[in-house]
């Protein structure tokens, strides 16, 4: 036997380190188990200073933070991507999906957008108001406590807004908004859509004696050295280890699949470590997958035996469908009002101060799920791509555009901070047909057989995003302002993102009481082995208008605290 | 000049420039100042990408008069002016040559529209393009510097084409500079504590915020406060 066998058991190994992986960490750990977290790339840290991104300048880099070595730039704190070198994925049928992975400590929690929103109950239960795709098998009353935890240990800043589809929870003031922002509260009033503060996983004040409070330089993308936004490594997995907690870190091992026995139990997991390019197992009482949607559901699929013929935990054939990404569009515009603005720090924290929550009722629309509005704009700090077309808005005003000598000195600064941008993230249906699946005939560099996508929009997906931008386009016209783009036709989707893009991929061992239709049960527990549970977004019914993190850590937690008790109780 | 003693002017000239503002943040110039001077990073690179700069960094794909020629068409799109450099003496030459092997498909193009500028050049003067008088430069320039919006992009004219994308990675590569962002203003990138719009902005552009709205913010005074609520939510400190 060349596979190197640990023989070590953990009571849970866990697969991923991002937030469902980092909760998992946390709450495992603290439960006193002895934990391996088995992740898939390097150990990062924001605050170690070979590793940080934050508070440099755009001349430290020689592309000037330009995207051509890391997928959102120089600065951005990720490693991973849509294309990762030696791991291919393939598509079905001329079908799009862009399948985005993180390689590191903490996952793509290093470098995200800290919107934290929580489902309402008609999230849960949206079947029942449209007819479309299912219910989860819980409600807001189940997760409640969880997001209450959740918000607590974590942080966010928001405010207690009273909106039926908008649950608050436990605040931390949200700072000012910027000028830019002040338009759009204005320009959207103008129409009646609704602006409030939004919703962020950042300290603007003090959590804990650990953590420190932001000090407002814009840069939560490059992840925060002094643990003032959400990272899984930073807020769960360091803190865990710092409390004592028995945790084995294996960096870069990229895992294959589930082992099991002939009970059909699974025993451990298989990986590739990728310094020595050999495959060790690791054994576990419990198994708790976290390597994002997609990457799951790959491992199961994977993680054939007699037992499990079909794959693991896919008796049902449920594994990989009902994919499905958030919808995205987005517009940009030239505010004239916001031409030679004085200069002063507004990098803020990174991202939006306001936007806009699903405003209207769908019953009148033609289109069944919503989406909400993301703003951003401002004088942020020049990076690659800074200058371009310098003074293309010149065409507004009837001057010449381009030219040459100093005169583009006073075009920049014209300019800076005049542009104002919106995204819609929607709700897309969940379908069984847009799936991931084993391509048989293609390989990984581990070995490992690869993910094949396919993945269709419906036309309940295109009628949403020409309604962003019909909204888009009547913000900009009571902004003032011009749009730099007119509005996407049909030939274009109406500017649908192709799926994948949004990086809200959820639904691939979807959750529910009937095995036949279901991978997991309400505490995300195999239906197929009850030793094996799913913590990342792979058991999302229906994903919202809202992003997914901080339902991935109220049910992450949610699951762990099932998870001790069940061993305690020694039904697993 | 041989081609050595070229990038090593080109460079010194970039260095200075980050010299001259070195008294204003000097922690960070000397950082700067160590990576112009070594080559090596100091910005969170992983030891592959390090590598991958570092083998971008030990080619050479602009020929010795492609960056004299860069080096005066960058100082007539971006000149000096009473206050600032020109772009040519920020290292904005350095900066092209690195992205041109670093996004392989800038080769063609700029390669190509230089040898076009000493095409016309020769044809018109009987001289390169970096031997002109600044009059026969900017009378060539004047061809070529002002791109026709009615067109897309990609059907406009080689030679406009070249110049939008050289006033691109001139404009680029300056304001991206020390230099550059002192010159354009941005306060950034400086721990600080946000607090609102300055009121003489928000008078300047006719805004105001609202008391209900200010009531939901930050005091910042309790910023440092440990957070704690009661059990509906409200915050207690």
């Amino acid at each position: 036997m060349q596979i190197k066998e640990s023989s070590k058991i953990y009571d849970a190994v866990i697969v991923g380190s991002g937030a469902g992986g980092g909760m998992a960490t946390k709450i495992l750990s603290e439960a006193g188990l002895n934990i391996a977290v088995v992740e898939a790339g390097p150990h990062f840290d924001p605050s170690n200073p070979d590793q940080q991104t934050q508070m440099k300048w755009p001349w430290e880099s020689p592309r000037r933070g330009a995207n051509t070595q890391r997928t959102f730039g120089d600065f951005d704190a990720l490693y991973g991507g849509w294309d990762i070198p030696g791991e291919p994925y393939t598509r079905k049928d001329g079908t799009k999906f862009d399948w985005f992975r993180a390689r590191m400590l903490g996952g793509r929690t290093n470098h995200w957008g800290r919107i934290s929103l929580r489902f309402s109950e008609r999230d849960f239960k949206h079947k029942d108001v449209d007819g479309l795709g299912d219910n989860w098998p819980i409600g807001y009353e189940d997760v409640k406590p969880y997001y209450d935890k959740v918000d607590k240990l974590i942080g966010l800043f928001g405010s207690k807004e009273n909106l039926p589809n908008e649950p608050d929870g436990f605040f931390l003031p949200p700072p000012k908004p910027r000028l830019h922002e002040l338009f759009y509260i204005k320009g959207a009033r103008k129409s009646n859509i609704p602006v409030i503060p939004s919703r962020m996983s950042m300290l603007t004040k003090k959590i804990n004696p650990e953590r420190g409070v932001c000090f407002y330089c814009g840069q939560c993308n490059r992840s925060c050295s002094a643990y003032a936004d959400f990272s899984a490594g930073s807020c769960l997995i360091f803190p865990a280890q710092k409390n004592g907690g028995q945790i084995d870190l294996y960096n870069n091992a990229m895992v294959r699949e589930v082992l099991t026995n002939s009970e059909g139990k699974a025993t451990g997991i298989s990986y590739i470590d990728k310094a020595d390019r050999k495959e060790y197992t690791l054994r576990a009482k419990v198994v708790v997958l976290a390597a994002s949607a997609c990457s799951s559901a790959r491992i199961l699929l994977n993680s054939k035996s007699p037992q499990h013929p079909n794959g693991l935990g896919n008796s049902g054939n449920t594994v990989g469908k009902y994919l499905h990404d958030s919808t995205g569009s987005g517009r940009s515009a030239f505010v004239p009002d916001l031409v030679n603005r004085k200069m002063y720090n507004e990098d803020g924290v990174g991202g939006m101060h306001v936007y806009t929550p699903w405003w209207l009722d769908n019953k009148k629309l033609d289109f069944p799920r919503g989406y909400h509005i993301e703003v951003w704009g401002g004088m942020g700090m020049p990076n690659y791509g800074f200058g371009f077309n310098a003074n293309e808005y010149n065409k507004f005003f009837g001057l010449k555009v381009g030219g040459y000598g100093n005169s583009l000195r006073s075009d920049v600064k014209k300019y800076y901070g005049s542009v104002v941008g919106f995204g819609g993230r929607g709700e897309s249906i969940a379908m069984e047909d847009n799936y991931c699946e084993i391509d048989p005939s293609v390989v990984d560099q581990f070995g490992i057989p690869v993910l094949r996508f396919h993945y269709n929009w419906s036309d309940f997906e295109r009628k949403q995003a020409k309604h962003m931008h019909e909204t888009f386009d009547e913000l900009i016209h009571n902004m003032g302002g011009e749009a730099l783009s007119a509005a996407p036709g049909a030939d274009r989707e109406y500017g649908l993102e192709a799926p994948g893009r949004i990086i809200h991929e959820v639904g691939t061992t979807r959750m529910g009481n009937d095995p036949k239709t279901s991978v997991v049960n309400q505490f995300q527990q195999l239906h197929d082995a009850n030793n094996v549970f799913i913590v990342d977004a792979g058991p999302f019914v229906s994903q919202a208008d809202k992003n997914p993190t901080w339902t991935i850590l109220a049910l992450s937690w949610r699951t762990c605290d099932y998870i001790v008790e069940q061993l305690k109780m020694q039904n697993i | 000049m041989d081609r050595r003693e070229s990038i090593k002017s080109l460079f010194i000239g970039a260095a200075a420039g980050g010299l001259a503002l070195a008294s204003c943040q000097p922690e960070i110039s000397a950082e700067a100042q160590e990576a112009m001077a070594t080559g090596a990073t100091n910005y969170g690179r992983t030891p592959e990408e390090d590598a991958q700069i570092a083998a971008l960094h030990a080619q050479q794909f602009f020929t010795p008069h492609e960056l004299e020629s860069l080096a005066i068409l960058t100082a007539l799109i971006l000149p000096e002016n009473e206050d600032f450099p020109s772009a040519a003496s920020v290292g904005v030459p350095d900066f092209i040559e690195f992205m041109a092997k670093d996004y392989p498909a800038f080769q063609t193009p700029i390669r190509g529209g230089l040898m076009w500028l000493d095409h016309i050049s020769n044809r018109r003067f009987g001289l390169e393009f970096k031997k002109l008088e600044p009059a026969q430069q900017h009378e060539i320039l004047e061809e070529i510097a002002y791109p026709d919006l009615a067109v897309s992009e990609g059907a406009r004219p080689l030679e406009v084409r070249f110049f939008s994308l050289m006033r691109n990675l001139t404009l680029t590569g300056y304001y991206t500079t020390e230099t550059g962002i002192k010159d354009l203003g941005y306060q950034g990138n400086m721990p600080n504590v946000w607090d609102g719009v300055p009121q003489e902005v928000l008078d300047q552009h006719g805004m105001a915020y609202e008391e209900a709205w200010l009531a939901k913010c930050i005091d910042q005074k309790t910023r440092g406060n440990i957070a704690s609520w009661d059990e509906q939510g409200n915050l207690l400190t």
